[in-house]
């Protein structure tokens, strides 16, 4: 009977299947992978593929840290090695520049006024846009709701450059509504 | 005149990105400053709206089936077991052929022997041998929780080149077993699990035998009350390696 509790208990602390705790960020993994390939069927072959390698790597990851972040950090780097991103990666690179980048306060430009007028799909454009390392990084923190430490394990990068890197895409999806209501 | 005192920390604290401490300095802070509030106001409306924006594709049902379909051990994969059936009958005929001269040959031999034989020859001749049919032991184990009076260690396979295929409760020696099976290549494995009481052990040795019989190999042994019986067509080293995988598994939890 003791060996019978024993056993039952293990079962709960380790035992969470890999389909338990994977199938929940099905959606965001999703969303997250056609954001990045803009494309349908290239989303569900980067969704597919990554929960055939994380299963396969189940049995490597450490429980305790980071599920999540471990998902989408499979996931980016499934799209680093597709078509769309080798082709992306020839166009913009970003240069780090860890603290020098300084976000705009919100008051120098009438923000507020400016958000009020850009509808959804304005903003929606504007983040397709964003080079590729811009957009995964503000939709990990502003969709995902990603932590900054989480965000850091998923692109594999200091948090530091989390910091950086998410206040320029930020200021850059600000500039870029800007010029689509000037231009409008 | 905006305030650029807390400039830099402005979004992490909106991220929620700022030690708690400092979080509760700045809101101090927001209290009296006008612009700092004016600007939070603002990046938190920001982030709202490229939450709104940004959640924009969702997946087909279609797409989500596969997906969960690639993941779930399920009833489907049963069909493996279909190929058995052609051939279930001559071997019902074969081995049992071969149980019964076992049995005229050894006159008041071992019972306990004899039912692992037939338990294992049914799960192959059956179309459905399995009540719980999962390669997954963390998915198999749990399974028989209150099906069985006693619990058990499975060994981790991968890469041994044993696959779990799942497993039914049986009752031999009058007792309620745990059978599992395995495969290797071809071959079917099934393991026998039940406590290890006078008639299971009867003219059975506590330390490790291995039976031939004909066809089949039988390896049974004793090990912290419980006593096992693997029973198989494939090789003795098999056996073997399957029966020290076990044994090691069981040590791995007493110790």
């Amino acid at each position: 009977m003791v060996l019978l509790l024993t056993s039952v208990r293990e079962e709960r602390a380790n035992g969470a299947s890999f389909a338990e705790l994977a199938l929940p960020l099905f959606d965001s993994l999703y969303n997250f992978a056609r954001w990045l390939a803009q494309d349908r069927s290239e989303a569900e072959d980067l969704v597919q593929e990554t929960y055939a390698k994380a299963l396969r790597a189940f049995g490597s990851f450490e429980q305790g840290t980071n599920f999540r972040a471990w998902m989408f950090r499979i996931l980016r780097n499934t799209f680093l090695n597709s078509r769309t991103a080798l082709a992306a990666a020839r166009t913009v690179p970003i240069e780090e520049d860890e603290y020098a980048s300084v976000p705009p306060s919100a008051q120098e430009t009438p923000e507020s006024i400016l958000l009020n007028l850009a509808d959804r799909e304005a903003i929606r454009q504007a983040i397709e846009e964003l080079p590729v390392g811009f957009r995964e990084v503000l939709l990990l923190s502003d969709v995902e709701e990603l932590s900054y430490r989480e965000i850091a394990e998923a692109l594999a990068i200091p948090i530091g450059t989390v910091m950086s890197r998410l206040a320029r895409a930020r200021g850059e999806l600000r500039k870029s509504l800007q010029g689509k209501l000037t231009r409008a | 005149m905006a305030c650029t005192l807390w400039h830099k920390e402005i979004d992490a604290y909106v991220d929620g990105g700022l030690a708690q401490e400092r979080a509760r300095k700045f809101e101090a802070h927001l209290e009296g400053c006008a612009s700092c509030s004016a600007d939070v106001l603002a990046r938190m409306k920001w982030k709202r709206a490229t939450k709104l924006a940004g959640r924009r594709y969702a997946p087909t049902a279609e797409f989500r089936r596969r997906v969960v379909e690639s993941l779930t051990p399920k009833p489907e994969r049963r069909p493996n077991w279909n190929w058995l059936a052609g051939w279930a009958v001559s071997a019902v005929a074969i081995v049992l052929l071969l149980v019964f001269s076992y049995r005229g040959r050894v006159p008041g031999g071992n019972s306990a022997l004899s039912e692992v034989t037939d338990l294992h020859v049914s799960a192959l001749a059956s179309a459905a041998p399995l009540d719980v049919t999962s390669s997954d032991k963390h998915t198999v184990k749990p399974w028989f929780a209150g099906r069985l009076p006693f619990t058990f260690q499975l060994p981790a396979l991968e890469g041994t080149g044993f696959t779990l295929l799942g497993g039914r409760v049986v009752y031999l020696e009058h007792s309620p077993a745990a059978q599992l099976i395995f495969q290797v290549r071809k071959h079917r494995i099934s393991l026998f699990i039940l406590q290890d009481r006078p008639p299971a052990s009867r003219g059975l040795q506590a330390a490790q035998a291995i039976v031939e019989q004909e066809q089949f190999t039988i390896d049974t042994w004793s090990d912290a009350g419980l006593r096992y019986f693997l029973i198989t067509d494939a090789s003795r080293d098999d056996i073997r390696q399957l029966s020290g995988l076990l044994r090691a598994a069981a040590q791995a939890n007493g110790s």
